[in-house]
């Protein structure tokens, strides 16, 4: 009669195990402190330096779907064009690899697209006034 | 005479069983319901900390960002 006790006491403690697990996941933090997202997070941080003008000038707004795009060409010198694209090319592999990462990190890499989306909002609701921000298909000055 | 059966003093097999069936199915929904949610309120969270981080809104971005803006036209 000793191991029933035994066994439903270790059902019991699986139960309870599995309930912290969910619940650690509901309310609990997002890992981000993995070398390859501090990494991906530093070389963002030093490229806003440069593409912080080019927000405040509106050449480049903060796109719907978590990336930044070219949104007015004339905006930017002929002869700084290449280096914006480039900028732009260079942010949009950065924030597309850092969405990926965080999936990943977390176990889950199909929330990629969630990930994605949640940045999306964030990155435009955070813009600071006079930056362009994509709401609804169109290009609004926040 | 005959040697008798070794019987587990614990359970009956069939109640073992069943139990055995429940703590399966209940492992199997526990890991659907993990794999399916996707924690919002953290993700929200952690975009916030890295966006802080990229844009600097905590520490000296505030001098920062206008200066660029100024230098730029």
């Amino acid at each position: 009669m000793t191991l029933p006790i035994a066994f439903s006491r270790w059902l019991l403690a699986l139960c309870v195990g599995l309930a912290c697990i969910s619940a650690a996941q509901a309310q609990g933090n997002l890992e981000i402190d993995t070398p390859t997202i501090s990494a991906l997070r530093q070389s963002m941080q030093q490229r806003h330096a440069q593409l912080a003008p080019l927000y405040a000038s509106g050449a480049v707004g903060l796109a719907a779907d978590g990336s930044v795009a070219l949104r007015d060409a004339g905006a930017v010198p002929l002869a700084q064009r290449a280096q914006a694209n480039s900028l732009i090319a260079a942010e949009n592999a950065d924030r597309a690899a850092l969405y990926r990462e965080i999936a990943r990190a977390n176990g889950h890499p199909e929330w990629e697209a969630d990930v994605r989306r949640t940045f999306a909002q964030r990155w435009i609701e955070r813009a600071q006034p006079g930056w362009w921000v994509q709401q609804g298909g169109s290009w609004a000055r926040k | 005479m005959a040697l008798p059966l070794p019987r587990p003093n614990s359970m009956h097999p069939r109640a073992a069983g069943r139990v055995l069936a429940a703590l399966l199915a209940l492992t199997a929904a526990s890991c659907v319901t993990i794999n399916i949610y996707f924690p919002a309120a953290a993700a929200e969270k952690a975009a916030d900390r890295i966006i802080d981080e990229v844009w600097q809104l905590r520490e000296n971005a505030p001098a920062a960002a206008p200066a660029s803006e100024g230098e730029a036209q």
